[in-house]
């Protein structure tokens, strides 16, 4: 995959900025409109998706390598397991939403507010953009190999690139 | 209501066309006509939530789908149905087609919450207090983050699991080989 005409890549090159903000804003307004983690994520996701198809698979990696979004899933997995069990220490039992029942109950309708929600919500875009982000760049590199079988025993590693 | 009808007929037609097409580009197309039918839907049953899920799903999956169709050399299905399988799967579809039909007699009208219906539904509970208890103004956000937490953890935890196995499987050399490269 060398990327695509001129064209395509001078306006996905203006559009991911959007596609990228608006995932953000999906993520971190979930609790207070339509949306959330999972659909902010999926689009964070596909705003790389976009780069990939349009630059190649090569730009992404250097943009975001494979090890990056590996730590980025775990950290995404690790922070929602967290805010659950900060709730065991604060709370008294998990998954119980401590900041808004105890320390901060904040404005309804505001941006902060509803306590260890929006923080959730955090986790939950991170961890599943990232896995998304992994899982397309598994199938790209597996759809490569179908594509050159004479070049499956060249020096390239499918699925990080690395010599 | 009418609108609903035309959206399924629509999504009927597509996925008809989607299994007897030859040309696999046109039938991912189809399936991809499936999915916007069934956010359409979503959306206009007041489920933006859900509507925003499946689209964005919808396009991911459909960008995958296509992008895996065009760079093949054939995209034209030849040759004949297999008997033998096709049986098997009139046969499946008709037993499902059974059931179905005994489930959704069971089943409230097509568009109205069950929690209209049924006045000690938890879902009304949600509804009521959802802001006074967790303070988010997104009934759905409440939901799955706060009431029904575990379902979410374990939905992230399949999601991670399976994203492990993947990089694990297409990991062909061993880490210790990688740090002797980069060395």
């Amino acid at each position: 995959m060398k990327g695509m005409t001129v064209i395509v890549k001078t306006v996905s090159g203006w559009v991911k900025v959007l596609i990228f903000l608006f995932g953000i804003n999906i993520i971190l307004f979930g609790h207070l409109t339509p949306g959330g983690g999972f659909a902010g994520g999926v689009i964070l996701a596909s705003s790389y998706v976009l780069l990939m198809l349009a630059f190649g698979r090569e730009f992404v990696q250097k943009n975001l390598p494979i090890s990056l979004a590996s730590r980025l899933d775990c950290l995404g997995a690790f922070l929602f397991a967290l805010v659950a069990l900060l709730g065991v220490v604060f709370g008294g039992s998990f998954f119980v939403n401590f900041l808004y029942q105890k320390y901060m109950p904040g404005q309804a309708l505001d941006l902060v507010s509803a306590g260890t929600i929006p923080l959730s919500n955090i986790a939950i875009g991170l961890k599943v953009g990232a896995s998304l982000f992994l899982a397309i760049f598994a199938l790209s590199s597996l759809h490569r190999d179908f594509q050159r079988p004479e070049a499956a025993g060249d020096s390239k590693h499918p699925a990080t690139g690395q010599e | 209501m009418a609108i609903f009808y035309v959206l399924l007929f629509f999504m009927v037609i597509a996925a008809i066309i989607a299994v007897e097409t030859k040309d696999l580009l046109g039938s991912v197309i189809c399936v991809g006509a499936i999915g916007f039918g069934g956010s359409l839907m979503f959306l206009l049953l007041c489920a933006p939530d859900i509507a925003i899920t499946q689209i964005v799903v919808e396009v991911l999956g459909l960008i995958i789908l296509i992008r895996a169709t065009i760079s093949r050399d054939h995209t034209f299905i030849t040759g004949e149905r297999e008997f033998f399988g096709m049986v098997v799967s009139v046969a499946v579809l008709l037993v499902i087609f059974l059931a179905g039909i005994k489930v959704f007699e069971s089943l409230p009208p097509f568009g109205t919450p069950i929690f209209a219906q049924v006045t000690e539904a938890p879902s009304q509970t949600y509804i009521e207090k959802g802001l006074a208890d967790t303070g988010a103004a997104n009934v759905v956000a409440s939901v799955i983050l706060d009431y029904r937490g575990y379902d979410t953890l374990g939905e992230a935890t399949v999601l991670f699991t399976s994203i492990i196995g993947v990089t694990i499987i297409l990991r062909t050399r061993s880490r210790k080989r990688l740090e002797e490269l980069d060395t």
